[in-house]
């Protein structure tokens, strides 16, 4: 799954650490997300979007 | 944006963690108590040593508790490797010590397959899987 995490997060001026704060996970979490490594569950993705005031298909998208 | 709810998170996991250790270092020291108390303690008194096995059985569920709790603390990148981890340490410890005993009372081997080695195993095998996790994710 790929996703705009990065990009909204510079956007934002937020460092790694910072997101996962907000998103209450760990900073390995964020950046595994970041480099498409671990997708994250439907309760964290839709707390993700809900962060950056996006729909979840702003954020994340399918690669299929 | 403030961050107050990720330090309740940490804080949290931080109080999970340090009652895990407790728990595991209570049950290290009575598994320790049980198994030379009859011999240096109270010389071999079945009464003692029944109350000192159930002890550690006690605090063992205690320490099954904790871990449960540690798990649900951490987030789910952390809990998809600790599983991962878990998991392959039960493969292998259930196929290793399997052929293990299998050795012994087949007679192939001479040592005696102890349970302690299985654990050795089950131990090392856990501590590669989290390596192994943590390196996949990072």
């Amino acid at each position: 799954m790929k996703n705009k995490l990065k990009v909204l997060r510079a956007e934002r001026d937020l460092t790694q650490a910072q997101l996962a704060d907000l998103l209450n996970v760990s900073r390995q979490t964020i950046n595994a997300i970041e480099k498409g490594k671990f997708d994250p569950s439907l309760p964290l993705a839709f707390k993700a979007a809900r962060l950056f005031g996006l729909t979840i298909e702003e954020v994340f998208q399918d690669e299929a | 944006m403030n961050n107050s709810m990720g330090n309740d998170w940490k804080q949290c996991n931080s109080v999970n963690t340090k009652r895990l250790a407790k728990w595991t270092a209570a049950w290290v020291i009575t598994l320790a108590i049980t198994t030379f108390g009859p011999v240096f303690i109270w010389s071999q008194n079945d009464i003692i040593t029944s109350v000192a096995i159930a002890v550690n059985f006690l605090v063992g569920i205690g320490m099954i508790i904790a871990n449960k709790q540690h798990l649900a603390s951490l987030d789910e990148l952390q809990q998809k490797i600790q599983l991962s981890a878990m998991g392959l340490s039960l493969g292998v410890g259930l196929i290793v010590g399997i052929s293990y005993s299998t050795l012994d009372t087949t007679g192939l081997i001479n040592a005696h397959a102890e349970i302690s080695h299985l654990v050795i195993v089950m131990s090392l095998t856990y501590m590669v899987g989290i390596l192994l996790g943590n390196r996949k994710y990072r």
